[in-house]
């Protein structure tokens, strides 16, 4: 056994890591969307909402059915919840961005709060505004058995599936053509078009990871907090966003690093100052960053040309 | 035709399979059961196949919308024209619409006054955010904490100190506007979107002070019995909440009438003129010698000015206030007021204030799809009128040769 | 000679771009002058340089408001450098768009009045005269550039020609002891470029101010200018009458490299 102190802290560094991977996941769906076009996308917290009732449905509507082995109800409801989510996200960008691409720039991020709002009070109305109990649809592992302290079973797959997609997701954009064609379409949307760049399917596209990525948080927070509800979205938005800013807007491993350090800031400053403040903790580094480093802590800084 | 009625299938099945796990599922988590309501989905199917289709052939829905909408749209923005309208017409709009805003408590229930109040307040509160937003361009998201902050600044000094109203609305006004300048000096270096999140955070950190800070702001529970404004040192909430509500009334009418003649003529005035510029580009304005920080702190702190203001209103008006009336959705709603009113144009505000405050107040009968309603409309008037109902078009000066006065409206 | 602007030993430097590189230039009161050079020879980013909306990496710029009195304005603010003396028209356009012409050049007048927040609200005697000054004054300007019957015209409407003689107005408003031209003939017909080069003189004359203009049309140049400083790759090759520069082998050499209308 650890000594206490020792053990505590493990608990608050792998607790911040475990938090910090799911706001990467959702942060990276808002810096690919800003990085391409410019854009904040209120409702990309609305998605992660969903992906995780969508996952909780299917859940339980497997089980209603019968259906109770777990790895079944696991890729069966996450594979569910990745689509539906990416289908929102698709259609979000078509209805509510997609008209307003040349429109003055703040119309688009009030479209964007509508399209928040409106997916909160949808799945308010249709479901319940209560919170409800999130399926626990991750069996124990048994190798995990002596750190279960530190470590659960969820925060382990957490850990782990957080990795495997950010290694696809740089394999994606380094090394395939639409990943080659997003990175063109984020640098320069005129020159892209004009080399022959699809620019609207390449949003679409971006608009879909984005989703799907938010998707895979959504259920993790799901499993992880045991509950959910329709505003759930709205507070991990904020945050998320506060990570991508925090690394720096328009980059992907500035997302990650955002995510992480956020979510180690605020389980640290829970764990050792107060717990009353822990949103307080993400808001004030976000302030302070954007005031002493406004570019993020990978972003670029550039004189802007006149 | 078929070709119309594919395309509206094609758009109804796609919307019908994305509402279908979330509105057509039932769990009750505690039955382990699991029921699907098929006519919630096909209705919503039909609905959407139909407005396809009305869509695509005839452009129905989109014509009746644009129609409408100039036409009143040229209504308005004729009002303070004079060619467009004879002096006499003006005089008689303006002067019916202060017959009956005179005379509204008067054969309105208390209940109607105060939904009036409200969204008065809003008109207020959407002038102040205009000078921000509209004017000069600064996308503000916390907004709200100003309002916060006069509304506390009352409710503290009236539990503590017995202050009534009428000196706290100054004081509630300065410490916003200090408030103002205090947050607006780090971040109004910052360029657009990064200044709407900085704002928006320091909003969520002002309200989870407020509601973690139980010592001095009470917590959630907030603060009440705050005192009504009394009338030359009388209270006239002892007498009657009728009358208190009516009088609180006739003090935002006051009120929101001096916010407009402020700030119609701060728009036509040097400094508005620099807003403006602002907005347009900034570089340009500093290349004319426009101090970039020092306009922009001033519309900043103009904009907190009332929302200060108002908050001392608000509580005063509410006599309770928590930190749940300060979140983020208030701070969106009036940003929403500004912008689907058309960012700078000032009757574009009141149109905005009334759409957004009225309509889901006397469409209750919506019940619980009001925010629905809400939030669709947010996203419909950006769609179709992208710079809002009523577009700011006027320029602020028009020369007329051999000129004795500029010819500001 | 009594020199309006000095420039010493300014450098920029954009990550490892070096766009302008130790560059000397000096403009004297009341004369014309111009910079020119193939693309992206830094001229532009000079302009910016000096008038604060970079800040060099090295080098000192010098405003003479008289022949003893000099003020260092680099690292200052933009609007300080405009308010001692120096202002600009921009080579990609940028006027306020959605405003008037008559708007526009009323801003430009901004740095030279002073109606604040209390005069705005309560429209006091000096307010309302300092309001109708700047109309007067604006319309005036706008006479002189010959827009007299557009300034009621939303900028975005004007042609463009007549966004750049409002660039010029507006630039004029701000009563510079230097006026800075990128690129004002760009995008005009030749009569419009006759136009440009009277009214460049006429506003020299009647202004009694210096002029620094970057230009491509050669012809404009070599008419208008006493002396002309020629850029390539942020280094200054020349500097000497239109007739110097027309015989200098490294102008020739620099231009006929790159750029053939030399
Ligand atoms: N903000 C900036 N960031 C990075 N590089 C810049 C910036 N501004 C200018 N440059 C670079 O500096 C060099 C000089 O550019 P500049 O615009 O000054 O040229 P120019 O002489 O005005 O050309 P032109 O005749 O085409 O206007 C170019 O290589 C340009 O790419
Ligand atoms: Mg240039």
């Amino acid at each position: 056994m650890f000594h206490d102190k020792a053990g505590y802290f493990f608990e608050l560094f792998i607790g911040g890591l475990t938090k910090g991977s799911i706001y990467a996941l959702i942060a990276l769906g808002y810096t690919m969307v800003y990085g391409i076009i410019e854009l904040i996308n209120f409702a990309h917290g609305e998605i992660y909402m969903i992906g995780a009732f969508t996952a909780l449905i299917t859940a339980a509507a497997l089980t209603a059915f019968g259906v109770t082995h777990p790895l079944v109800l696991v890729s069966v409801s996450g594979i569910t919840a990745v689509v539906y989510a990416s289908a929102y996200g698709y259609t979000l960008e078509k209805v509510a961005y997609k008209p307003l691409r040349n429109a003055p720039r703040l119309s688009p991020l009030i479209s964007a709060i509508g399209m928040s709002i409106f997916l909160q009070n949808f799945v308010l109305l249709a479901q319940t505004s209560n919170y409800i109990p999130f399926p626990n649809l991750i069996p124990p592992l048994p190798f995990l058995e002596p750190v279960s302290h530190i470590m659960g079973t969820v925060d382990f797959i957490i850990l782990c599936t957080t990795a495997v997609i950010m290694i696809l997701l740089t394999f994606l954009i380094r090394k395939t053509r639409i990943g080659t064609a997003m990175r063109a379409t984020a640098q320069d949307k005129t020159m892209a078009r004009l080399l022959g760049i699809d620019v609207d399917r390449i949003i679409s596209f971006t608009f879909i990871t984005g989703s799907a990525l938010a998707a895979v948080g959504g259920v993790m927070v799901g499993s992880k907090m045991g509950q959910i509800n329709f505003y759930i979205g709205f507070i991990a938005g904020i945050k998320a966003f506060t990570a991508a800013v925090l690394g720096g807007i328009g980059s992907i491993p500035g997302a990650v690093l955002g995510g992480l350090i956020l979510g180690w800031t605020e389980s640290f400053g829970t764990g050792y100052l107060t717990s009353d403040y822990e949103d307080v903790f993400a808001f004030s580094l976000l302030v302070l960053i954007l005031i002493f480093k406004p570019s993020g802590l990978l972003g670029r800084n550039t004189t802007p040309k006149v | 035709m078929i070709d119309t009625l594919l395309k509206s299938l094609r758009t109804a099945l796609w919307f019908m399979f994305l509402t279908f796990p979330i509105l057509a599922v039932r769990i009750d988590s505690l039955k382990n059961a699991v029921t699907v309501r098929w006519p919630a989905v096909i209705i919503l199917g039909a609905v959407i196949f139909l407005i396809s289709v009305l869509w695509h052939t005839a452009g129905l829905v989109k014509r009746s919308w644009f129609f409408r909408f100039d036409g009143f749209k040229q209504f308005i923005q004729r009002l303070p024209d004079q060619d467009a309208l004879s002096p006499f017409m003006i005089r008689t709009t303006l002067g019916a619409a202060a017959v009956f805003m005179i005379s509204l408590p008067f054969f309105a229930s208390s209940y109607q006054t105060n939904v009036m109040i409200n969204a008065l307040l809003y008109v207020m509160l959407g002038l102040g955010l205009n000078i921000v937003v509209g004017l000069a361009g600064l996308l503000d998201l916390g907004y709200v904490a100003f309002y916060a902050v006069g509304a506390y600044l009352y409710a503290l000094l009236n539990l503590h100190l017995g202050i009534g109203f009428w000196i706290a609305l100054p004081m509630g006004a300065a410490l916003a506007a200090f408030f103002g300048i205090l947050l607006g000096i780090p971040v109004l270096r910052l360029k657009g979107d990064y200044l709407a999140i900085v704002t928006l955070g320091f909003g969520e950190i002002i309200r989870l002070i407020l509601e973690n800070w139980d010592r001095v702001f009470k917590g959630p529970s907030g603060i009440s019995h705050i005192s009504r404004p009394s009338l030359f040192g009388i209270g006239i909430m002892e007498s009657s909440v009728h009358h208190a509500i009516i009088y609180m009334y006739y003090i935002v009418v006051v009120l929101v009438l001096s916010t407009f003649f402020f700030v119609s003529r701060l728009k036509h005035s040097r400094i508005g003129r620099a807003l403006l510029a602002l907005k347009e580009d900034e570089i340009a304005c500093q290349a004319m010698g426009i101090d970039k920080m020092k306009t922009k702190l001033t519309a900043f702190a103009l904009g907190a000015t009332w929302a200060g203001m108002a908050g001392v209103i608000f509580a005063a008006k509410t006599t309770f206030i928590n930190p749940a009336s300060f979140t983020f959705m208030e701070s969106a709603i009036i940003l929403s007021i500004v912008v689907i009113g058309g960012m700078g144009s000032i009757p574009g505000v009141v149109l905005g204030a009334f759409f957004l405050v009225l309509l889901p107040e006397y469409f209750r009968e919506l019940g619980d799809y009001r925010m629905l309603v809400f939030g669709g409309a947010m996203i419909l008037v950006m769609v179709f009128k992208p710079r809002g109902l009523l577009e700011n078009t006027k320029p602020t000066v028009t020369y007329v040769s051999q000129q004795t006065g500029p010819d500001t409206p | 000679m009594n020199p309006i602007l000095n420039v010493r030993q300014l450098t920029m430097d954009f990550g490892g771009i070096r766009a302008l590189a130790r560059l000397d230039l000096t403009v004297n009161h009341g004369e014309i002058a111009a910079l020119i050079g193939p693309n992206g020879a830094g001229k532009t980013t000079f302009f910016n340089c000096v008038t604060g909306l970079y800040v060099p990496t090295s080098g000192d710029v010098f405003i003479h408001a008289t022949p003893e009195k000099s003020v260092r304005i680099n690292g200052m603010k933009p609007h300080r450098v405009t308010r001692a003396g120096l202002s600009r028209t921009f080579q990609n356009i940028r006027l306020f768009k959605e405003m008037t012409a008559l708007e526009n050049v009323m801003i430009g007048r901004h740095c030279r009045t002073h109606a604040g927040i209390f005069g705005a609200f309560f429209r006091n005697r000096a307010t309302r005269d300092e309001e109708q000054r700047i109309i007067h004054d604006s319309y005036r300007l706008l006479e002189i550039v010959g827009l007299e019957d557009q300034v009621n015209f939303r900028a975005l409407n004007l042609p463009y020609g007549d966004q750049r003689k409002l660039e010029i107005a507006r630039a004029l408003a701000a009563e510079p002891r230097l006026l800075l031209l990128d690129e004002p003939a760009a995008g005009m017909n030749s009569q419009e470029t006759r136009d440009l080069t009277s009214l460049i003189l006429k506003i020299r004359d009647e202004f009694n101010i210096a002029i620094l203009l970057i230009e491509h049309d050669m012809k404009l140049v070599m008419t208008l200018s006493e002396r002309i400083f020629v850029m390539d790759y942020g280094r200054k090759i020349a500097e000497g009458t239109p007739e110097d520069i027309r015989t200098n082998p490294d102008v020739i050499r620099a231009y006929l490299g790159e750029d053939s209308h030399a």
